[in-house]
């Protein structure tokens, strides 16, 4: 397999402060999603299907919660003898502020970069959702000759800081680079998974330390993509970059399209997660439930349409769930109403309450609330 | 040199399980898929776990491939110690020649080297065929206070149904005074769920005698508990108050199983306190369409419902398209359910699929006899084709096809 070539590189934090009610306790790796995951489980699984056997998860603030999922790297096979899950913590913490500046990273994490005996090195951020082949990847940056390889999507560019957005040639060679730049029109949007020599990375990022460049977009693309060969490969299939709580609503809404949950659902290339050892769903009789994604361990005995619910969910008689995204161990008593409503773990909705946001403006309950 | 360990267990699970008919062709017993995720074996390894038993050796002979695999190195129950852990134990080439495991004693006696090696003061029997949840611990405070050299978990069933058991009468203290193995005309109703505590120096002597008796069959239940009561050893029953279903027969199977929906029976498996282990499939979250309707079931993730669940468990990845009806059943992994199948008071085992308009079972109500009525039961891997039907109380293994004309 390719993948034992390469090593992987997590930025765990990447675009935290997009998402601030869910990352205010966590990495925007460990925000749940999808009924019974993290985001950092579609990096970590893409990897690790591709023969990918060295992951470094780089950290950089609030990282309780994501040691708390990777644990020592089990459910992705990757607690090794050798290699394996590394936790990167910051290395220093009197680099410049900002949420996230990846070059600044990836300096504290050099050494663990440089005694890597691997060629290649991956890096990838947390808020896209995917499921990438990166064995096919590999064979295009090859095929291509590249020095390095963007995956990119085409399409409305994210309302994100940072995004690198590639000018392609027919060849789908990179001619030019913006960042971020202002534009209304489909545009092929980098979902920041990068593949590069680790050689090239390191170079990279050591010019950048002597020239005290911060910018990893701008010093380290941007400026290099006259003397690189960059190449653009384009993500088939479904993707969806998470870049508001509006959109993390939306991309869990997007999964209830069966189409979209079984491409992101690759039987061949399994997404893996942390197990909870629950007991299947139960629904009581005369439950309701209607299009909608539900996680082992729930019991509901009201009524649920289009929503989204975790691990450990109790819908009690009467209760009523709708176009909402109900997070593990959420309590909703009888007669209670949510509807467009993101409730964190363990909120409790007390009888006959009602709750009601917009599908445009959902409503966010914050961990552990009883209302 | 492993540490010593006060007490261990010894599971056995090497049962063929002849009266699950085509569910145990290719698996062994406690292998046999259970309430939506687990295998029959989770139960006894769970409650180990949970008991504070952290060595348990699985006894292993009959069909023993997917069982192994399915227990691995015992992650999934914790059971991956460093001193300790889940030890499969298989029958293995000796100095005198090879020996299948004879009896249940003899599969016991043959791994006495396995258990010296732990130096336990008590060990633990268990068995591979029964659904319930008991802290061993318990029991075993109990057989160090009673200071007996044998404790056998009892528990009260139905006077009507006391016959099918290995009963035990009793004196004041809970001493054993006598055994009586399925009699005709019961005299209690205080029946034993094959689960001992010995105490291990009493037992070993009493393996190595039974070795050499050359009339034993050696097992347990017929030979060494009864030299052991006629020896005058200090015997007692442990009552337990729970659910505990042997899930031995297709029918059993199938009511433990639906067991998990009645809200009265005492079997909770979402109690975290106790929580059954299981290896867990990386499935996605179980998808409910917009025109499916699900009442009073259980389903496992992976799943895909379009159509009608009704007093069903669903296992992982299981697919029921849309106008296809599922009634009284149990739809083990990977199985796909057509458009318009109907399939009532019914297993069908792991990656079977019931083609469109095909027809698996019968409720009882519209049986005209009776006697004909039963679970029908579907194998793994058959595909039961269009137009065909699977009759009431029939196992099927070969795939199910139109007859010519």
């Amino acid at each position: 397999m390719t993948g034992k070539n390469i090593v992987g590189i997590v930025f765990s934090n990447a675009y935290d402060e997009c998402v601030s009610e869910l990352t205010g306790i966590r990495t925007m790796g460990s925000v749940p999603f999808a009924c019974r995951y993290r985001l950092i489980d579609f990096a970590l699984s893409n990897m690790v299907n591709s023969g990918i056997e060295k992951v470094g998860v780089l950290t950089k603030s609030n990282y309780q919660s994501l040691m708390d999922h990777v644990g020592t790297g089990k459910p992705w096979d990757l607690s090794r003898k050798n290699d394996g899950l590394f936790i990167l913590p910051p290395f220093s913490t009197n680099e410049t502020g900002g949420n996230r500046d990846k070059l600044a990273s990836l300096k504290g994490s050099m050494g663990f970069i440089s005694r890597s005996d691997e060629e290649y090195v991956l890096l990838t951020d947390c808020n896209t959702v995917i499921n990438l082949d990166i064995e096919a990847l590999m064979d295009y940056h090859t095929e291509k000759n590249a020095d390095m390889t963007i995956v990119y999507k085409n399409g409305k560019m994210p309302n994100l800081t940072d995004v690198i957005v590639l000018d392609l040639d027919e060849d789908n060679k990179a001619e030019k680079v913006s960042i971020s730049p202002v534009t209304d029109g489909d545009v092929n949007f980098s979902l920041n998974v990068i593949l590069m020599k680790k050689a090239l990375l390191e170079r990279l990022i050591n010019e950048a330390i002597s020239l005290n460049y911060k910018d990893f977009e701008s010093d380290i693309i941007q400026r290099n993509i006259d003397n690189l060969k960059v190449y653009g490969y384009e993500a088939k299939g479904y993707s969806a970059v998470i870049e508001s709580l509006q959109s993390y609503f939306n991309v869990n809404m997007e999964l209830l399209n069966p189409e979209n949950c079984d491409d992101l659902f690759n039987r061949e290339r399994p997404v893996y997660t942390k197990v909870r050892d629950d007991m299947p769903a139960i629904y009581g009789l005369g439950s309701k439930v209607k299009n909608s994604l539900i996680a082992d361990g729930c019991i509901i005995e009201g009524t649920v349409e289009n929503s989204i619910l975790f691990r450990g969910v109790r819908v009690e008689k009467g209760a009523v769930v709708k176009n909402s995204i109900v997070m593990q161990d959420v309590f909703v008593a009888q007669n209670a109403t949510l509807n467009c409503v993101v409730a964190d773990k363990s909120v409790v909705i007390t009888p006959n309450k009602t709750l009601s946001g917009a599908k445009n403006y959902p409503v966010y309950i914050g961990k552990e609330i009883v209302i | 040199m492993a540490r010593k360990q006060e007490c261990i267990a010894m599971l056995l699970a090497g049962g063929q399980g002849s009266r699950l008919g085509i569910l145990t062709k290719n698996i062994a017993k406690p292998a046999v898929p259970y309430g939506g995720k687990y295998r029959i074996i989770d139960f006894p390894l769970s409650n180990c776990v949970n008991s504070g038993i952290s060595t348990v050796g699985v006894l292993t002979q009959y069909q023993p491939l997917e069982l192994n695999d399915y227990i691995g190195n015992g992650q999934a129950w914790d059971l991956d110690r460093a001193n300790g852990g889940v030890h499969i134990l298989s029958p293995y080439q000796q100095i005198k020649g090879t020996e299948w495991y004879k009896g249940t004693a003899n599969a016991i006696y043959q791994n006495i080297n396995f258990i010296d090696r732990y130096d336990p003061e008590y060990v633990v029997i268990l068995s591979g065929d029964h659904i319930y949840k008991m802290d061993y611990n318990k029991m075993l405070e109990y057989h160090k206070e009673k200071g007996a050299a044998c404790t056998i978990a009892m528990l009260e069933v139905s006077w009507e149904e006391a016959s099918r058991f290995g009963l035990m009468i009793l004196n004041d203290d809970n001493s054993i005074r006598e055994f009586e193995e399925k009699p005709k005309n019961p005299r209690s109703n205080k029946a034993s769920m094959g689960v001992y505590v010995f105490t291990w120096s009493k037992l070993r002597q009493y393996l190595i005698d039974d070795e050499n008796d050359p009339n034993s069959s050696n097992d347990f239940g017929k030979n060494v508990i009864p030299k052991m009561h006629a020896d005058g050893e200090k015997m007692f029953a442990y009552l337990f108050d729970g659910y505990w279903k042997d899930v031995g027969t297709i029918d059993s199977l199938w009511e433990a199983n639906l067991d998990l929906l009645n809200p009265k029976v005492d079997l909770d498996l979402s109690d975290t306190s106790w929580r059954i282990y299981a290896k867990t499939p990386a499935s996605p979250p179980h998808y409910i369409s917009e025109k499916a309707k699900v009442q009073n079931s259980m389903i496992s993730e992976g799943s895909r419902v379009y159509g009608d669940v009704d007093y069903s468990i669903l296992f992982n990845d299981v697919t029921i398209e849309e106008g296809a009806e599922v009634k009284y059943s149990i739809i083990m992994p990977g199985t796909v359910i057509k458009k318009g199948a109907v399939v009532q008071y019914a297993m069908v085992a792991e990656n079977a699929v019931i083609e469109e308009g095909a027809i698996v079972g019968l409720s009882p109500e519209d049986c005209s006899n009776r006697d004909d009525w039963g679970v029908a039961v579907v194998g793994a891997g058959v595909t039961v084709h269009e137009g065909t039907a699977v009759a009431p109380k029939s196992q099927v293994s070969e795939d199910v096809v139109k007859e010519a004309k």
